[in-house]
């Protein structure tokens, strides 16, 4: 069913039930994310996304789209708000990106850029978080962890789908822990994927560390405004297509 | 009643220093102290971060010398993980130039800065010009096509660093056991053939030797002057190929005397088997030196001028270098030349021995191969790795250790500047002595405090590796008497 909502003041029609992210997204509007995967269950989990609907703070990625919504994503006070939001992971961890494996890769300092931050407003916690080291192959750097909790839903044991990652502690006191038996059994390409599914350079594949020259990574090369808005074009493309379908079948 | 002079801080080099002349009774110089806020906090918040950023983080320490800190740091991550020199796994050959080059383009564009910026104003305007003609800004009213010469070179320096490092700062190439990436053709021809806004590389051959010419000329009309400007001794050191002569990316460490005698020669491995760190309560800068030989006497000087002292010859294809260096031999008659601003004439020297350094490797297709890296086994992890390269001050040392996880536990650098500082001290202490040594009174004068500091810039030295002013820092000049008290102060 097609819903009608405005973005920005602009007009859209959209399906019923698509995120507002993704449909802001596939009118070019973009909204930055940090735990949000296309394709994959909502987490919800960092408030990035957020923006006002009816003048109401709500996260992008979460809320389905609905007739008549009105929604401001770049208007000064939430765009701000989403900075802040960012401001508050920065100065939550231990960020030190010059030396960091996941630089020109990582979601968090992309999006870092993509809200104009230049430095935290917030002061500083220093953080003490200790690396962890007790799989043969994944280094923990928890000083980056941003809890966005990818890797706790969507890296499974194979076998059995258990967790291999999860959250232990609250508040201050929480931190990423990794089972490592299960983490041992990991494959090299699923190691590989649990670090390119990490927004930042938390968890490190141990078998490797700077192998993309300067220049040439993910994010000099594209921008993650440009990949997130250039995917959603070419997926509205396709769900055009499939609509026309659903019409005349 | 002794008197005590107080120079803080110096302009025109690294950092920051403060100079402290003490003046006995008799109106003789006592000592001289170079003081140095040295900050060495990144050994210390390297530690438990994984091994492999240890070359990233560290080579912050310096925004002029990095690729010297990104490959020392490299070489120690070599040793950790079984590969080069010091083991059983060579390094492919790729891998070793690629890191050569970016050294020497470094080298070129630190010495090229160094030289014609801070080092050139002087001599072509003399100690004694004002401090607002004696910099850079005062070379483009003299000679604005030599400044624009200068300024190609170092572009050019630096296009050579991002071709290789991917950044022309603070770049990332060196990973353990090779590089991640080759200089692509493109990038080759590029520095090769030059490009819109981008000298060619026989330009650089060209501009290369303005530095020497400038020396030689500034020498011929004030020989006497630059002879007799601090002739301190000291024993020469800097890292040695087999033949004897420099490498700056690999080899042992080869110390000289006077004559040239080798006093000692070491794998850098055993550094600190053979060297001491003395510490002195007014200096956060260490004075290493050869135990053997005790402080005084085993006091080492390192960059150029000690390069140019220990090696015989250059390479065969460094025709213009070779000469250069020939030149500067014989005018010692082979003795270790110990004249403090002969340093300067060494620079120049290593502007040229760098320049066709590149363009032998720039011609080397090796450089274009696709054989980047080897990774060892886990076996061959040794979980400690030093590393040492000839930066373009000197001797560049980083010691690393990791636990079996591979997170640093420790890591130790000594720095060409704290290698230096002795000799350095008795560069300033020769210089107030010519100054105001026996002199019933001790004025301060401008041609004092400017000599100071072109003694000390002559070591180019990297003070608190932080912080660099261009032109003119506010200068303070104190003189104390015995009892404390100030007898006269000139600020600037
Ligand atoms: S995780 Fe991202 S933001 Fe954090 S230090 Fe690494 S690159 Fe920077
Ligand atoms: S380790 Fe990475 S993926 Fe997992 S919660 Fe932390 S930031 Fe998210
Ligand atoms: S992206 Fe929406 S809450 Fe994280």
């Amino acid at each position: 069913m097609t819903v009608k909502i405005t973005i920005d003041g602009q007009s859209i029609n959209a399906q019923a039930g698509d995120a507002i992210v993704d449909v802001a997204a596939e009118n070019g509007v973009y909204i930055p994310t940090l735990c949000y995967v296309k394709g994959k269950p909502c987490l919800g989990t960092c408030r990035t996304c957020s923006v006002k609907v009816n003048g109401r703070v709500m996260s992008a990625c979460t809320i389905p789209v609905t007739e008549g919504m009105e929604i401001d994503v770049n208007g000064a006070e939430i765009t701000d708000m989403r900075k802040a939001l960012v401001e508050l992971l920065f100065a939550e961890g231990n960020h030190n990106c010059p030396s960091c494996e996941k630089s020109g890769r990582c979601e968090l300092q992309a999006t870092g850029y993509e809200v104009d931050m230049m430095v935290s407003r917030f002061p500083y916690r220093f953080t003490p978080r200790v690396v962890d080291h007790a799989s043969a192959t994944v280094w923990l750097e928890r000083d980056r962890c941003i809890f966005c909790q990818r890797c706790v839903e969507f890296i499974r044991d194979k076998e059995t789908n258990q967790k291999i990652f999860s959250i232990k502690g609250r508040g201050t006191h929480a931190r990423i822990e990794i089972n490592p038996t299960l983490a041992n059994k990991m494959s090299a390409e699923q190691v590989r994927e649990a670090s390119d599914l990490c927004p930042v350079g938390c968890i490190i594949d141990k078998t490797q560390g700077f192998n993309d020259p300067i220049g040439k990574r993910k994010f000099e090369i594209k921008s993650i405004r440009a990949r997130v808005l250039d995917t959603a074009a070419k997926n509205m493309t396709a769900n055009q297509a499939n609509s026309l379908n659903r019409e005349h079948p | 009643m002794s008197r005590k002079l107080i120079i803080d801080p110096v302009s025109k080099i690294e950092g920051h220093g403060k100079v402290v002349v003490q003046m006995d009774d008799n109106n003789q110089v006592t000592d001289a102290k170079l003081h140095v806020v040295e900050f060495r906090g990144f050994e210390k918040f390297i530690q438990g971060h994984p091994y492999w950023e240890a070359p990233m983080l560290l080579q912050r320490i310096c925004g002029i010398c990095f690729v010297s800190h990104h490959l020392c740091g490299a070489k120690a991550l070599d040793d950790m993980v079984g590969v080069g020199y010091s083991t059983a796994t060579p390094m492919l050959p790729t891998p070793e130039k690629v890191r050569r080059l970016g050294h020497y383009m470094q080298q070129l564009q630190s010495h090229v800065t160094a030289y014609f910026y801070c080092i050139v104003p002087d001599m072509l305007f003399g100690m004694d010009a004002a401090p607002e003609q004696r910099n850079v800004v005062g070379l483009v009213e003299a000679d604005p096509e030599l400044v624009k010469r200068v300024v190609a070179l170092r572009k050019w320096g630096q296009e050579g660093i991002k071709s290789v490092l991917g950044k022309r700062m603070h770049g990332i190439n060196s990973v353990p056991g090779g590089v991640n990436q080759n200089l692509s053709q493109a990038a080759r021809d590029r520095l090769v053939n030059g490009a819109e806004g981008l000298i060619s590389l026989e330009q650089v051959l060209e501009y290369a030797q303005d530095g020497l010419k400038i020396f030689k000329d500034f020498h011929a009309k004030n020989r006497a002057e630059v002879d007799a400007f601090a002739e301190v001794p000291a024993l020469n050191m800097c890292l040695v190929n087999e033949q004897g002569n420099v490498d700056y990316y690999h080899g042992n460490m080869r110390i000289i005397d006077k004559d040239k005698n080798i006093v000692e020669e070491l794998d850098y491995h055993d550094y600190l088997d053979y060297f001491s760190e003395a510490t002195e309560e007014w200096s956060y800068m260490k004075f290493p030196f050869l135990k053997a030989r005790g402080r005084e006497a085993g006091s080492v000087r390192v960059g150029p001028l000690a390069r140019v002292n220990v090696t015989k010859a250059y390479e065969d294809n460094c025709p213009l270098a070779n000469a250069a260096l020939q030149e500067f031999h014989d005018y010692t008659k082979g003795k270790a030349n110990d004249m403090t601003l002969h340093t300067n004439w060494a620079r120049a020297i290593e502007i040229l021995h760098s320049a066709e350094q590149i363009k032998v490797l720039l011609n080397d297709a090796d450089l274009q191969k696709d054989e980047l890296i080897i990774t060892p086994a886990s076996n061959a992890w040794t979980g400690e790795g030093v590393g040492v390269v000839e930066a373009p001050r000197g001797t560049l040392l980083h010691h690393y250790r990791a636990d079996k996880e591979g997170n640093i536990t420790f890591a130790n650098l000594v720095v060409a500047t704290t290698q230096n500082n002795t000799v350095m001290n008795r560069t300033v202490r020769a210089v107030a002595d010519s100054y105001l040594g026996g002199k019933a009174q001790a004025e301060i004068t401008e041609g004092l405090m400017n000599a100071i500091e072109v003694g000390i810039r002559a070591y180019d030295p990297c003070l608190s590796c932080a912080t660099h002013a261009m032109g003119q820092m506010p200068l303070v000049v104190t003189v104390l008497g015995a009892d404390g008290k100030m007898i006269d102060e000139k600020i600037r």
